[in-house]
C-alpha cells in the first residue's frame, strides 16, 4: 500500500468510527484525537478498525505516532511495504 | 395474556415516543427480544419484551407519544388461547410506574411531523449523513419500512432535499415542523436553527412544554433541546433536594498503568484494555465494600442495592448525555467489562441502547477524563445517593519512599448525599478505590 492509498483508507476508517466526522477538513499534521474529540474508546475503535483493514498489529507503544493523518499514513505505508 | 407497556427508561422519563414496532400481530416473541424502538427526550432506545408468546394487537401507532406505563401492545402468552383484541386503552388510565409524576402528559400526542415514513435511528442517521430526505425514499421493507439498503441506494441530494443545518433539522423534527414549509435565511437559502425557532415562536415547542413550568422563565431564554430540558429538570431536582457533600483524592496509577501496558503488549487490539476499564472495575468493587453509597434514596430512607449496576455517563456527539448501566460490574471479569463498556458506549452514541441497559443504575461514574480536566465534581443522579467523578490520567510529581518522581495519576472525587452517608463513609469509599488500583492484577 502506498502512502496515498493509506491516507484514503485512514480517512475512511475515521469516518466510520466517528459518526459525523469530516476527514476532509482535517489538516494532515493536526492531532485528530483532539480535533474530533475522540476519547480513549473512540481511539481504540479507530486502532481496531485500522488494524483489521491493514493487517498490522499496531502495538500500544506506537499509539503516539498514530495521532495525525501524516503520522498514520507514514506508519501504514512504511510497514505495509515491507510485506 | 400480558401487556407490553411504555417502560420507564430512567428516573427522568415521564413519557416516550414510539418510533417503530419491530414486530407485528401474530409474530412469536421470546422474553428479551427487542420489539420496539422508543425515543425519550434524551435518546433512542431499543425496548425488549418481558414475556414470551405471540404478539396480539398493537395499540399505539409509531410517532405517538405516551406516558410511562401506557399499554402499547398485548402479548398472548403461550399457554393461553388467543384473547380477543381489547379496545385500545386510554393512555392516561394507567400510569403505575411513573415516578411521582407531577407533570400531566397529554395522551396520544404526536411529535413527528407530516410523513409516516417509519425508519430506525440507524437509517435516519445514515440518511442525515448522506443528505437524503427520508420522505423521498421508497421503503422496500416490511410495511413500507425504509431499510438501510434503501438509503444506501437512494440518490443523494434528491430534488426534494431541503437545505438545513443539522441543528435546524433536529429542532424541526422534535417540534413537528415541516422544514419544506420554512424559508431559510442562511447561505443559499439554508434553513438555520433561528428560522425554526421563529416558526415555533407562537406555541412553545411541543416536546419541551411539559418542562416549561418547571424551568424558570426568562425573556431571553432560548428554547432548550429536549435533551437539555430533561437533564436540566433532573439536575435541578438533584440540587434542590439532595444535600451534597464533596470529597476528592489523588490516586497514583503507576502500578495500574504498568500492569495494563504489560498485559496489552502481546494482545490483539480487540482484547486490549483502556484505563477506564480498570477505574470502573475498582469503583464497582469499592461500591460493594462500602454499600452505604450503592443504592437509592426512597421514601425518606436509604435502600441499599444487593448488586452493583454502575451507571456510566456517556457524552453524546452533538450534546447531551446518557448514563447506561454496566450490570454486575463488580463481579464481571475485566475483559468482559471492557467489551461491555465498548458496546455500551458505541450503542449510546449510535442511539441504539437497550432498555435493560438504561434501567436504574445504583451508582454513577462520570469520566470526563479524555476531555482534559483534572477534576470533576458531579451532581448526583436521583434517586441514587452518590456520584463518582474521574479526571484525566496525567503525569504528576509524587513522593515515593521519600523520593520525588513522576507517575501517572488520576483525581477521583465523590459527590454524596448527606442524608444517606457522612464524609467518613465517603472517605472510606475513595480509599478503597485507591487500594484496589494499587493491585491491578486482582481486579
Amino acid at each position: 500500500m502506498n502512502r496515498d492509498e493509506a491516507l484514503v483508507l485512514i480517512k475512511n476508517v475515521l469516518t466510520d468510527v466517528v459518526p459525523g466526522a469530516d476527514a476532509a477538513v482535517l489538516s494532515q499534521d493536526e492531532n485528530f484525537r483532539d480535533h474530533l474529540e475522540m476519547d480513549s474508546l473512540d481511539f481504540l475503535n479507530f486502532i481496531e478498525a485500522l488494524s483489521e483493514r491493514t493487517g498490522l498489529a499496531l502495538p500500544e507503544t506506537d499509539y503516539p505516532a498514530l495521532n495525525t493523518l501524516d503520522g498514520c499514513a507514514d506508519y501504514v505505508a512504511s510497514r505495509s511495504s515491507v510485506e | 395474556m400480558a401487556d407490553f407497556t411504555m417502560p420507564s427508561l430512567g428516573a427522568d422519563m415521564d413519557e416516550g415516543t414510539l418510533v417503530e414496532w419491530l414486530v407485528g400481530p401474530g409474530d412469536t416473541v421470546t422474553k428479551g427480544d427487542v420489539v420496539a424502538v422508543v425515543e425519550t427526550a434524551k435518546s433512542t432506545i431499543e425496548v425488549e419484551c418481558f414475556d414470551s408468546g405471540t404478539v396480539g394487537a398493537l395499540l399505539v401507532d409509531p410517532g405517538t407519544t405516551v406516558p410511562v406505563g401506557t399499554r402499547m401492545a398485548v402479548i398472548n402468552t403461550e399457554t393461553e388461547p388467543p384473547a380477543a383484541v381489547p379496545a385500545p386503552a386510554t393512555p392516561s388510565a394507567k400510569q403505575p410506574t411513573a415516578p411521582a409524576s407531577e407533570l400531566q402528559a397529554v395522551p396520544g400526542r404526536t411529535t413527528t411531523g407530516g410523513g409516516d415514513t417509519v425508519s430506525t435511528p440507524l437509517v435516519r442517521h445514515l440518511a442525515e449523513r448522506k443528505g437524503i430526505d427520508l420522505s423521498s425514499v421508497h421503503g422496500s421493507g416490511k410495511g413500507g419500512r425504509i431499510t438501510r439498503s434503501d438509503v444506501e441506494h437512494a440518490p443523494a441530494d434528491g430534488p426534494h432535499r431541503v437545505k438545513a443545518s443539522p441543528l435546524a433539522r433536529r429542532m424541526a423534527q422534535s417540534s413537528g415542523i415541516d422544514l419544506s414549509a420554512l424559508r431559510g435565511t442562511g447561505q443559499g437559502g439554508t434553513i438555520r436553527a433561528d428560522d425554526v425557532r421563529a416558526a415555533t415562536a407562537g406555541p412553545p415547542a411541543r416536546t419541551v412544554e411539559s418542562h416549561a413550568q418547571a424551568r424558570p422563565s426568562s425573556a431571553t431564554a432560548e428554547p432548550a433541546y429536549p435533551a437539555r430540558a430533561a437533564i436540566a429538570a433532573l439536575m435541578s431536582r438533584a440540587n434542590r433536594e439532595i444535600p451534597h457533600y464533596y470529597l476528592s483524592t489523588k490516586i497514583d496509577l503507576a502500578a495500574a498503568m504498568a500492569w495494563m501496558r504489560d498485559r496489552n503488549a502481546d494482545r490483539p487490539v480487540a482484547e486490549r484494555l483502556v484505563p477506564a476499564a480498570l477505574l470502573l472495575k475498582s469503583v464497582a468493587l469499592a461500591a460493594r465494600q462500602v454499600p452505604e453509597l450503592n443504592g437509592y434514596w426512597k421514601d425518606e430512607a436509604f435502600v441499599p442495592s444487593h448488586t452493583v449496576r454502575l451507571g456510566v455517563a456517556v457524552s453524546l456527539r452533538g450534546g447531551g448525555l446518557v448514563a447506561p448501566a454496566l450490570t454486575d460490574a463488580d463481579t464481571m471479569p475485566l475483559p468482559e467489562l471492557m467489551a461491555t463498556l465498548k458496546g455500551l458506549v458505541s450503542r449510546a452514541r449510535g442511539g441504539r441502547l437497550r432498555a435493560s441497559e438504561t434501567a436504574d443504575p445504583t451508582l454513577t461514574v462520570t469520566n470526563l477524563g479524555d476531555q482534559g480536566v483534572e477534576t470533576v465534581f458531579g451532581v448526583i443522579y436521583p434517586p441514587q445517593v452518590a456520584l463518582v467523578g474521574l479526571g484525566r490520567v496525567i503525569e504528576q510529581p509524587v513522593a515515593v519512599n521519600g523520593m520525588l518522581t513522576v507517575h501517572p495519576t488520576v483525581t477521583a472525587t465523590l459527590s454524596a448525599d448527606h442524608r444517606a452517608s457522612d464524609g467518613a463513609t465517603g472517605a472510606r469509599f475513595l480509599t478503597s478505590i485507591d487500594r484496589l488500583l494499587q493491585r491491578p492484577e486482582e481486579l
